[in-house]
């Protein structure tokens, strides 16, 4: 695949180091001359020293033949315009792009973008594993789909303690896909029972997930 | 009218001015308050204090309500994201953007954002100086 990087920053450089030996095709977009400098020194030809919001700098990476653009300066706003720019005047199929803000995942949605990073969320959800009563992580987002894989724990003193799974009543739009039992995994079916504490894994529609959270916690 | 700009620079700050003179409820936005000095002492609207590409920010300038939203930040970037959430999250009836980059401007036009782009104006208005044709310099009159 021919990915373009814009922004030649940590990020991008690791970026597309891993890219690289991956075996893809792989063009960074830098402004400053150290920067894109230092990458090409490290990884070869693969960085193009250019403003990449700038369409002329866009043709000359051969944007067109793109097939991923990931946008991963450090504004948000720089972002935004490199994506959107990518896929309606060059006709890049999927765009990716980095967001300090967790705020801006939603506009960026809106707006067209395929997928959005933020490593506030990131770290984020690595802290909420953390914490002892935590109710419910989020572990993974399909946002096409705009449903989300979650962890949830059962509270001892939830309803669903000691029932069969094909005899709790989860919201419609949940499905249960692993259960985690003291370092082990379920794969459960309609007559594993739940007991407190375990750790179910499920597939949730984004609106069914507080549901979900609170049939479980009790 | 209710009019939230974005930018307090020169063009912001005369915009904020005129219209505030001609009795519309002005907010203007800027990341720096040493920006609202520009807007002199008559200014009767409000000016505040942050950033135009956060949704929170900009209902505290009174979005919600607002009847335009106009970019004119010298940031291209901050420009288009800002009017794309005032037209596409808070449904704002006019929203204006200024655009330097000639290129961007044809994209986000084609996008449906209403596109101002000096860049162009400039060099057409200079065009029609070199040619003897009557332009507007906005020069007050002796």
């Amino acid at each position: 695949m021919y990915i373009i990087v814009v922004g030649g920053g940590k990020v991008g450089f690791y970026l597309a180091r891993e890219l690289v030996n991956q075996g893809h095709e792989v063009l960074v977009i830098e402004k400053d001359k150290r920067k894109s400098e230092a990458i090409a020194e490290e990884l070869g030809s693969v960085a193009l020293r250019g403003d990449g919001c700038e369409a002329s700098t866009m043709a000359e990476a051969g944007m067109n033949r793109a097939d991923i653009v990931v946008a991963v300066t450090g504004d948000d706003e720089d972002n935004l315009v490199i994506c959107q720019m990518a896929k309606k005047k060059f006709g890049v199929p999927r765009s990716i792009a980095r967001i300090n803000n967790p705020k801006n995942e939603r506009i960026f949605k809106l707006l067209g973008i395929d997928a959005t990073v933020s490593s506030t969320d990131v770290i984020l959800s690595h802290i909420e594993e953390e914490i002892p009563d935590h109710a419910i992580v989020h572990l993974l987002k399909l946002k096409q789909a705009n449903v989300e894989f979650v962890e949830a724990r059962v509270s001892p003193t939830s309803v669903v303690v000691g029932k069969r799974l094909k005899d709790v009543h989860f919201p419609s739009g949940c499905v249960i896909s692993a259960i985690v039992r003291e370092e082990e995994v379920i794969l459960p079916d309609g007559q594993t029972v739940l007991r407190p504490n375990d750790e179910v894994v499920a597939l949730t529609k984004m609106e069914c997930e507080e549901a979900l959270r609170q049939l479980l916690a009790g | 009218m209710r009019i939230v700009i974005l930018g307090c620079g020169r063009v912001g700050s005369t915009l904020a001015t005129m219209l505030d003179a001609e009795g519309h409820d002005v907010t203007i936005l800027d990341l720096n308050a040493d920006q609202f000095r520009r807007l002199g002492a008559d200014f009767n609207g409000t000016a505040m204090v942050g950033t135009g590409i956060d949704e929170d920010v900009l209902r505290r300038a009174g979005i919600e309500q607002a009847d335009a939203f106009i970019a004119v930040t010298n940031g291209d970037n901050t420009n288009i994201m800002s009017s794309q959430i005032a037209r596409v999250i808070f449904k704002v009836p006019k929203v204006i953007t200024r655009i330097y980059d000639p290129v961007r401007q044809e994209t986000y036009r084609a996008l449906g954002l209403e596109t101002i782009c000096p860049t162009i104006i400039g060099a057409l208005t200079i065009k029609k100086v070199l040619e003897g044709k009557p332009i507007e310099t906005g020069a007050k009159s002796a």
